[in-house]
């Protein structure tokens, strides 16, 4: 897990201007959430179906015994799931005492995102999708795509 | 600047619940008998606490109340006053206020009350504007003169009884005082006496008594007692009345005129030093207090789910030592093994709590109810210290208290129909807990007039519950199973008490709602017992595990009724439902597979029925293998599953997977 966390400490930026993400891989495009709302990020464990769920609720995972609900966004932003499982990891949120994991292609890295380098999420989306997208940001050549996890939790995902 | 309290709301309202709880039951000790000193230390104590803590908090109007009712308490335990009726039913009204402050503080984070009434009450016992067992004193000295210039009976009032007195006027009622004499042969004074309050009381008031009303029920007065009552039934009619009652005598009357009253201070002095001694006898028992820490239950929980943890990562050290042939660490394994065992169930025992807490509270509502419904009873509890889980504790609270309710409104007769049928007049009912294996029984018993067979049947019959048919058919049994209808109620008229459309139906779906079960033993004439079956915890249940597939599921044991094998030609269809014959019963089969819509394909061609019971209908539930029983600790979903159809639950099973449990309500 360590190996991922790569701090870039010394971009030049000030303090609060910016904030500090987790970006990871869906498919073929790279995201980016909030690291505040990050618990921990764990490997794959195994997941039990839970019948009649919602379409993107993959299913349960204990977690040191408690048990963790883990969504599947893929299927919820229609992505192709990876075929390497070893990079694969689940990254487990909290928010307001919840608990929620959803897995991802690979974790990248920690990065620090100038809130200048951030563009409305409108400009880019249409309205549906808007509504869990924070906006895009731009890092060098890369796109990152923000996540609004407050909303998505408060939809009750 | 005001300091943010807000984060000890928790921890004031859990603790002056618990005063209050202590206040109460002290409170009633010191009814019972008026000299025990302990309790009024006691409730001194809490009152003061109460006190302290509700000014820290600046819940201003509380802090007031207390700080008055501590002045009263204070006096009390100098020996200024008497604890007599009227003091311990106001010191009683005050502790409902506070309860009622305390209850609004905690649904809205803060409480105004306007409490000046109970605090001029507080102030007048204060002042001694009032009398009570003061004025037996002077009563003894005054007889002499009273019974030689006949009719004026000297009379002393507070400014409540006063306020009480002149309301009564404006409307028109007339106020008496009564001077009874009883037989001096009379060998039970405090029955007839009793019987003077009964007569009067069947369309008066009685306001006032001297001695008081305990004191008179205890036969402490000598041949005659005084009463003042508001009524509106002419005088001679209820003298009349009066001298029917056998070794009786009404030896004066007059009608009180209130612009005449003098308010009275009586000179205490004598009460006060007699009262030092005991004190100072009784300061020397010091009270032990149990140390104690408050911890979140969450906290708690969070401690099982690591012990968990922790065993089942042993169960894996113990795979390894096994697989790599590690003697040494095969010993160690053994003492790890054996400290998670002790850990685990000392931290199910941090969970229990006796059941106590929940019993405390109704020593003073059934004293309530009995008076309220005019009733004598003694109360039994047994058991106080039988110990449960606290959710558990937390949810019984409330059928409890209407189960009682049921034994003192509709089990237990009145004094006079008890006394008519031979019984002793004073009815009992046992409020008992104890345990048995993994199961804490909690039974309510009555000496009353037991179910009437009969009755229930007629009601239902009325009510439509069933049929005229039905009922003639019926097992007592199952004629008393009707109690527990929705809709049901005995009651003839409607009381406050109970039979308010909330019934036993209520009762029982509480109790099935914690595991546990519900009985009723019930003998005409001699009584019924409810007895409540709950399981020591609800974390902890036992469950059928079974196969679908690649799939495990877990199946509460408490629904599942019997499990048979399955072979395909024991599979008919009626009207494109599967169903099987089991010893003559239809049975309606549902395959798990298709219900949970499980990925893959079933291979073996044997498969068994678990029959399970939803409501009261079996239902078959195919599956493909029977793994066997476990005890399993329940897990919640959390939020985001909490609600999804068919599944109660979650379970960490010893391979460290997730295993879901059935819910059989909401699975079809």
């Amino acid at each position: 897990m360590e190996d991922v966390i790569n701090m870039r400490v010394d971009d030049g930026y000030q303090e609060g201007e910016e904030i500090q993400v987790v970006a990871f891989r869906l498919g073929n495009e790279e995201y980016a959430v909030d690291i505040l709302y990050v618990q921990e990020i764990i490997r794959l464990l195994n997941i039990t179906r839970v019948p009649r769920s919602a379409q993107h609720i993959e299913g349960v995972v204990n977690l040191r015994g408690s048990i963790i609900p883990i969504a599947n966004l893929h299927s919820r932003f229609n992505l192709q799931l990876s075929d390497n499982q070893d990079d694969k990891r689940i990254i487990v949120f909290k928010f307001d005492e919840v608990q929620v994991g959803i897995i991802v292609d690979e974790v990248s890295e920690v990065l620090r995102i100038h809130q200048n380098d951030i563009e409305a999420a409108d400009k880019v989306y249409g309205t549906l999708e808007a509504d869990h997208i924070k906006g895009i940001a731009k890092v060098g050549e890369r796109l990152l795509i923000l996540l609004d996890l407050a909303k998505i939790f408060e939809a009750g995902w | 600047m005001k300091m943010d309290m807000s984060q000890y709301l928790g921890v004031f309202l859990e603790e002056s619940k618990e005063h209050l709880g202590n206040l109460n039951e002290q409170l009633l000790n010191l009814e019972k008998n008026p000299g025990n000193l302990a309790a009024l230390n006691e409730i001194f104590r809490a009152a003061h606490t109460l006190k302290g803590m509700s000014s820290t908090m600046g819940f201003e109007d509380l802090a007031d109340l207390t700080h008055h009712l501590e002045d009263v308490l204070s006096d009390l335990k100098e020996g200024l006053l008497q604890p007599d009726t009227y003091v311990v039913d106001t010191l009683f009204q005050c502790l409902d206020r506070v309860q009622s402050i305390i209850s609004q503080i905690e649904s809205n984070g803060s409480a105004e009350y306007n409490n000046q009434d109970l605090i001029a009450i507080l102030n007048s016992i204060k002042n001694q504007n009032y009398t009570g067992d003061i004025q037996l004193i002077e009563d003894k000295q005054k007889p002499a003169t009273a019974q030689t210039e006949e009719p004026s009976i000297e009379l002393d009032f507070n400014e409540y009884e006063l306020t009480v007195m002149e309301e009564a006027a404006c409307k028109n009622y007339q106020i008496v005082a009564i001077r009874v004499a009883v037989d001096p042969g009379s060998l039970m004074k405090s029955v007839r006496a009793f019987m003077v309050f009964k007569v009067l009381e069947e369309d008066s008031e009685v306001i006032k008594s001297i001695p008081a009303v305990t004191d008179l029920e205890d036969g402490k007065f000598d041949e005659t007692f005084d009463v003042v009552v508001i009524t509106k039934t002419p005088l001679p009619v209820l003298i009349d009345r009066l001298e029917h009652i056998s070794e009786i005598r009404v030896d004066s009357s007059h009608l009180v005129n209130i612009d005449q009253l003098p308010l009275h201070r009586d000179d205490i002095d004598v009460m006060k030093s007699d009262q030092k001694t005991t004190e100072q006898v009784d300061t020397k028992r010091n009270h032990k207090i149990k140390q104690t820490v408050r911890v979140d239950i969450d906290r708690l929980d969070n401690l099982m789910n690591l012990v968990g943890e922790l065993v089942m990562h042993k169960g894996r050290l113990g795979q390894i030592a096994s697989n790599r042939r590690i003697v040494e660490l095969n010993e160690t394994i053994e003492q790890i093994d054996r400290i998670s065992t002790d850990l685990q169930s000392v931290v199910m025992k941090v969970r229990m709590v006796p059941i106590e807490q929940v019993f405390n509270r109704f020593p003073r509502m059934v004293r309530d109810l009995a008076k309220e419904l005019n009733k004598e009873i003694e109360f039994i509890m047994e058991g106080k210290e039988t110990e449960l889980d606290r959710t558990v504790i937390d949810e019984i609270g409330d059928p409890l208290i209407h189960l009682l309710r049921n034994a003192i409104d509709h089990g237990l007769e009145s004094p006079s129909v008890r006394t008519q049928k031979g019984k002793p007049r004073i009815g009992t009912i046992i409020l008992r807990a104890r345990h048995e294996g993994n199961s804490v029984f909690i039974e309510v018993e009555d000496d009353g007039a037991g179910i009437q067979i009969e009755r229930v049947k007629n009601k239902a019959v009325a009510k439509g519950i069933i049929t005229a048919k039905e009922a003639e058919e019926m097992t007592a049994e199952q004629a008393v199973d009707l109690l527990f209808s929705p809709g049901f109620s005995t009651a003839e008229n409607i009381t406050d008490v109970s039979g308010r459309g909330v019934g036993l139906d209520v009762v029982k779906s509480k109790i099935e709602s914690l595991n546990g079960e519900i009985q009723v033993d019930s003998k005409p004439g001699q009584g019924t017992k409810f007895v409540v079956k709950l399981p020591l915890t609800l974390a902890i249940i036992q469950a059928l595990m079974v196969a679908v597939r690649d799939e495990i599921y877990a199946i509460p044991l408490s629904t599942v009724n019997e499990t048979t094998m399955l072979s395909s030609e024991d599979i008919r269809l009626i009207q494109n439902q599967e169903v099987i014959v089991l010893r003559g019963n239809v049975l309606p089969l549902y395959r798990l597979d298709s219900l949970l819509e499980v990925p893959g394909e079933t291979v073996s061609d044997e498969s068994y029925v678990v029959v399970v019971y939803k409501g009261n209908k079996q239902i078959g539930l195919v599956v493909d293998r029977l793994i066997g029983q476990q005890e399993i600790v329940i897990k919640s979903l959390g939020k985001v599953l909490a609600g999804t159809p068919g599944i109660a639950g979650a379970i960490v099973a010893g391979d460290g997977n997730v295993r879901l449990i059935l819910d059989i309500d909401t699975l079809f």
